[in-house]
This record gives structure tokens, C-alpha cells and sequence, in this order.
């Protein structure tokens, strides 16, 4: 199966922009998981973590953002966040 | 003719001048590196709230309960220039490009019998601006505390804005800044941040079904509006920023190479006249031992 294009960017950089299995984000009306092929959504987001799962079945990575959008479209899934903490 | 010692002292002052551009030009060159960096670094997140801003708008249809920020309020009689400019002069033409950009357009929408207000971000522009128009200064933004552009800072100028267009303030928003393309070329650009400018989305890439919306395309279009505007200001303030510094570089570069010029001009004035001296003293000397 294809893999996910998705990309996590902030006002001040781009963060993340990667093929990944899927993305479980913290929408404001509850987490939803984007696959490949994922039908085109726009959604709000609410402060929470972010979890990008790099293979089926491994561990998360998780950022922690506040608030913005994130964006589903036949190119991939988009994360506009305000504020992104990535652990060092 | 001037004498030595003015003359030594001249090419003192010019070298000591020189000293200070050459100092100015290389602190100008380690700040834009960081300001270009920054610049660069915040544009993918510009330009993807615009997409997602033009394709969600394209699919909203225009209603009286649409946000004013999308539909404007109907009138353009009252129009606010946001200018960005700097804190600090010696950039070169960099603060009076932008200053002219904003005055050439606030002079076409006068003659057509529009109001213009301003709306100033830093504090080069007022002198000009408050000669000019000198009752139309709706508010001066104070950056002096800032040594570096943070989004925060971009959202309470937005704020701002958008509390004053929700008060009726304002029609339409022109952003005035200077956009950067290298260290010798800034050039001053003029955009409309309210009400958001459609570009219409060039390419209709095969749209596979609608776009779902969570929580509802009001709700959403209410929530990315306003942060919009404080993204398009926070590009400029960025753009700005590393503008200034690239403007700054090269004006002092070209004010130590003149300074430059001028200490060889002057040195080579100084050691005509130190010769002249001395021949008319020889001269003196052996007419005085010829007389005896």
C-alpha cells in the first residue's frame, strides 16, 4: 500500500514533511487516523499529541501541537499547528 | 588652501567614520543570515494556509452569515494601510520604498474620494506619514521591545486589526513591506489582507468528492480567518526583517567604500600640500643665504 504523504509545519518552520503508514490526529470533535488514500477532510485541532506511526505496527513518534488545522487532500495529509514541542 | 593639520584631521574623521559603517555592515551581514533564514523557514506555513484558505473559501458559498473577513463589508469607501517599516534608519531607501509604495497608493484612492487611514508597525514611517496625512494615523504598533519577529507578536498586531475591522473601522486592509530577494534587491509589495484576496485556485486538481468538514465550514472558516491575517503579517514582519538587514548591508557597504575614496583623495591632498610647504620653505632659505 502506498504510504501517506504528510507534512507538519509551524509558523516558523516546517517540521515534519515525510512518508509515513499513518497519523492519528487530535481533531477537535476527537482523534481521527489518516491512511493512505484518506477521503479529503478538513478539520480543526485541538491541543493534544500528535502520533505519526512510521510503520504498521511500530512505535508512534509524538508531538505535542496546539491548535490549528489540518488539511486531507489527494496529496497527502497537512498539519498547521501553532506551536509544536518536538523532544529533542 | 587648507591647511595640514585640517586636512590631517579630515581624513581622521573619515577614517574613523569608515570604521563605524565597516562595523555596522558586518553586524547587518550576521543578522541577515539569521532574519533570511527565518524568512525562509516560515514561508511553507504561509503558503499553505493560503491553499487551504482558497479552496476552502471556493467551496463556500457567499451568505450574509459568511465572516466578513471573506465577504467583506460590502463598501470599499474606507481603506487601512498596514505599514511595516523599521525601528532604525541607515538602511538605505529601504524604509522610503515602502513609505512611497504606500503614499502612491493612498494618493490613487484620495483622488477617487476613498478615506485611508494608517496603520504604522514600527517607526520609520511616521515622520512622513505624519507630515502628510497628518489626521489619518489610526494607530502606531510599537516594535521597539522586539529583537526578534515571534508569531505572538504577529497575532496581537492581528488582533488588533481584526477588533477594529469588527468595530467598523475599516472597509478593506492593504500590508505594505518590502519583500526579500537577496541583499541588493527588496522590493516593496502592496496586499490585501482584509477581506482575503481569492486567488483563484489555478489548477482544479481532479476533486475527488467534497471535502468533509469537521466541525462545520462556518466553524472552520470562523477559526482560520482571523489566524490567517496574523500569518500574512507575521510573513511580513519576517520578509521585513531580513529586507532591513540586507538593505542595511548594502548601504554601508557602499558608505565604506566611499569612505574609502575619499581618505585616498584626501591623502593625496594632504601630501601635495605637505610638498608644497616644504618647496616654499627651501625656496625661502636658499634666497635668504643668495642675499647675504
Amino acid at each position: 500500500m502506498a504510504d501517506l504523504h504528510f507534512e507538519l509545519v509551524t509558523p516558523d518552520r516546517l517540521i515534519r514533511s515525510e512518508d509515513v503508514y499513518m497519523v492519528v490526529v487530535p481533531g477537535s470533535e476527537g482523534d481521527f487516523g489518516v491512511l493512505a488514500g484518506h477521503a479529503p477532510v478538513m478539520s480543526s485541532i485541538r491541543e493534544g499529541e500528535i502520533a505519526i506511526y512510521r510503520t504498521n505496527g511500530g512505535e508512534p513518534e509524538r508531538i505535542a501541537i496546539e491548535g490549528g488545522f489540518a488539511e486531507v487532500n489527494e496529496k497527502g495529509l497537512t498539519v498547521l499547528a501553532e506551536k509544536a514541542d518536538i523532544p529533542a | 588652501m587648507t591647511s595640514l593639520k585640517a586636512l590631517k584631521g579630515r581624513i581622521a574623521s573619515v577614517k574613523s567614520t569608515q570604521k563605524i559603517t565597516k562595523a555596522m555592515k558586518m553586524v547587518a551581514a550576521a543578522k541577515l543570515r539569521r532574519a533570511q533564514m527565518a524568512a525562509e523557514a516560515g514561508r511553507p506555513y504561509a503558503e499553505r494556509l493560503d491553499a487551504m484558505v482558497a479552496s476552502l473559501a471556493s467551496s463556500v458559498s457567499i451568505s450574509p452569515q459568511t465572516s466578513k473577513l471573506l465577504a467583506g463589508t460590502g463598501k470599499d469607501d474606507v481603506h487601512l494601510f498596514v505599514i511595516c517599516t523599521s525601528d532604525r534608519g541607515l538602511a538605505g531607501a529601504f524604509n522610503s520604498n515602502i513609505v512611497r509604495a504606500a503614499r502612491k497608493s493612498a494618493d490613487i484612492l484620495i483622488a477617487q474620494g476613498k478615506t485611508v487611514y494608517f496603520y504604522l508597525v514600527g517607526r520609520k514611517g511616521r515622520a512622513v506619514i505624519a507630515r502628510l496625512y497628518p489626521k489619518q494615523i489610526l494607530h502606531q504598533f510599537d516594535t521597539g521591545e522586539i529583537k526578534q519577529v515571534k508569531f505572538s507578536d504577529a497575532q496581537a498586531i492581528a488582533a488588533d486589526i481584526v477588533e477594529r475591522f469588527n468595530g467598523g473601522a475599516f472597509d478593506v486592509a492593504h500590508l505594505f513591506y518590502a519583500r526579500f530577494q537577496s541583499a541588493l534587491v527588496q522590493e516593496p509589495v502592496q496586499q490585501q489582507i482584509i477581506p482575503v484576496e481569492i486567488v483563484p485556485a489555478a489548477k482544479v486538481e481532479g476533486v475527488s468528492g467534497a471535502t468533509e468538514y469537521e466541525p462545520d465550514e462556518e466553524e472552520i472558516l470562523a477559526d482560520l480567518l482571523p489566524r490567517n491575517v496574523g500569518v500574512q503579517i507575521y510573513r511580513a514582519l519576517l520578509e521585513n526583517a531580513a529586507s532591513e538587514q540586507g538593505s542595511r548591508m548594502t548601504a554601508m557597504d557602499n558608505a565604506t567604500r566611499n569612505a574609502g575614496d575619499m581618505i585616498n583623495r584626501l591623502s593625496i591632498q594632504y601630501n601635495r600640500t605637505r610638498q608644497a610647504a616644504i618647496t616654499t620653505e627651501l625656496v625661502e632659505i636658499i634666497s635668504g643665504a643668495e642675499a647675504l
